[in-house]
């Protein structure tokens, strides 16, 4: 039996596991859990993943969330070629490094970018609150500011010459806040250079089809969300932002 | 020059790390930060200022400012090669020190369970824990200015949530996080709960299993061991007498109001 992907691409870590997959050939079978229809949060699919997240996947009897994990287990299960999570104990250790900042760093800061000016008006039906979507923004270029300096310097991937699940986990979640409509590659030159080499390492064609639905916020809706849980959603998302 | 650890066991990943190494007999020197003198300001740089060494010290700083960029602890310096971030530590010595498998089993199914709890921690358990010291301790100190109970009470709640999902999801009615023996993921999660429980929100109270299973990760540690980290958190009454430096705190209370909102 195939392994199966739980995901939707519109969120960041689904992405990141749609690209690894796919780059290395795994075979698997995508479950699409569609988040703006509510399906993350059905009894079905609390027996893949109680966490009620994505992505989430399912190997025969195993289960498992997080996406940091996902990944992890797919590159051992399928010996993915080296660069991705390098042998070498202290490349490795640099890309362990960014897996566990990224957490508190871009993705915190580059979720609250997107929620609080894309998914939090379109759960409410209240346009978005400019303070708020300005403070998200001061905090994630203060972050990025810390990824350029402390984790990319002056090399072309985070953990050296290549590659590696870093580059791609980081990558997934600056997408967000550029679906949001924020400008992040121009003012910052070292930043787009890098983008541009990940994208190429993963190849263009796979990294636009994950990022397809993302990057067309026009093709967002919420109707088929019912209005409790689409309160619920609402609620739980707007703690993040606080 | 062998393995330095820079690390406060205020802290509770610096715990997790010293436990770590302490447990595997790992030498190491222990390269004390204090968080509310050195490390947060960012003027005495892990590396010290030690001046029958000066030259040494000047080539350590070049590191110590790349070790302090982020202006956290724990982080460890291994020669010329630095590493911030618990994980990472966590994973990096058990790696070079090949700690027995039960801390981070070979087996690549238990391995994702580990990974999965220490990826699950970040946003959950340590979102919140910590923050019981800030309200009920740290933030006042610094500010003079007591906490509103709405702030703890929500901050509780949310660490009841996570509390509920450790239990039910990455317990359940084992031993440990990943089985029949104790692994990094309970380390991780343990050292966090002490937090709360250093300034008096005794989260293990009312729940028996998490209590059985508290136990079980001291025994496996080392009861010797586990106090010995703990000793600073749980003696939280000689913290409210530290002198913190007036110009920290001058720095700091406003960031730290920040934190709050």
């Amino acid at each position: 039996m195939v392994v199966e992907l739980f995901l939707d691409l519109f969120s960041q870590p689904c992405r990141a596991v749609f690209i690894f997959a796919k780059k290395n050939n795994i075979p698997f079978e995508l479950k699409h859990v569609d988040l703006l229809k509510g399906e993350h949060m059905t009894e079905e699919f609390d027996k893949v993943n109680a966490l009620r997240k994505v992505p989430a996947l399912r190997d025969g009897d195993f289960t498992l969330a997080e996406s940091n994990a996902i990944l992890l287990y797919l590159s051992r299960k399928f010996k993915t070629p080296d660069h991705w999570y390098p042998s070498d104990l202290q490349k490795r250790a640099r890309v362990d490094e960014y897996l566990s900042w990224q957490h508190t760093g871009i993705r915190a800061a580059g979720c609250k970018v997107y929620l609080s000016k894309v998914l939090l008006p379109l759960l409410t039906g209240k346009p978005f609150c400019p303070e708020k979507v300005e403070r998200a923004i001061e905090e994630l270029n203060v972050i990025l500011k810390q990824f350029e300096e402390k984790f990319l310097e002056d090399k072309p991937f985070i953990a050296g010459s290549e590659i590696s699940l870093a580059d791609l986990v980081a990558v997934v979640e600056i997408m967000q806040p550029v679906g949001a409509g924020y400008e992040i590659f121009k003012p910052r030159p070292k930043l787009a250079e890098w983008q541009g080499r990940v994208e190429e390492a993963i190849g263009k064609e796979l990294f636009q089809e994950a990022h397809k639905q993302i990057l067309n916020a026009k093709s967002l809706g919420v109707a088929e969300l019912v209005p409790e849980l689409r309160e619920q959603m609402a609620c739980m998302l707007q703690k993040l932002i606080n | 020059m062998g393995l330095e650890l820079y690390l406060d066991l205020l802290s509770q990943p610096c715990r997790a790390i010293y436990i770590f190494a302490k447990k595997n007999n790992i030498s190491f020197e222990f390269k004390h930060v204090e968080l509310f003198k050195d490390s947060v300001l960012g003027r005495r740089t892990p590396g010290g200022n030690n001046p029958e060494q000066s030259h040494a010290a000047q080539s350590q700083s070049a590191e110590s400012g790349k070790l302090n960029i982020l202006k956290k602890v724990p982080a460890l310096k291994d020669g010329s090669f630095t590493l911030s971030e618990s994980t990472a530590i966590l994973l990096y010595l058990s790696r070079k020190y090949n700690t027995p498998d039960h801390w981070y089993p070979s087996d690549i199914q238990k391995r994702a369970l580990v990974d999965e709890y220490l990826s699950w921690h970040h946003t959950n358990i340590r979102a919140n824990a910590p923050k019981t010291m800030w309200i009920k301790l740290l933030i006042p100190l610094f500010t003079g200015q007591p906490l509103p109970s709405e702030k703890l009470q929500e901050v509780m709640e949310g660490l009841s949530a996570s509390l509920k999902q450790f239990e039910e999801k990455f317990l359940q009615d084992k031993l440990f996080v990943v089985g029949s023996e104790i692994s990094l993921a309970d380390l991780v999660a343990v050292v966090e709960l002490m937090q709360p429980v250093g300034v008096g929100c005794d989260i293990f109270e009312g729940r028996p299993r998490l209590v059985e299973w508290r136990n079980r990760v001291e025994e496996a540690v080392g009861k010797e061991l586990f106090l010995q980290a703990h000793e600073m958190v749980l003696n939280i009454k000689e913290l409210s007498n530290i002198q913190i430096d007036p110009q920290l705190k001058a720095q700091l209370a406003p960031v730290l109001m920040k934190v709050l909102q």
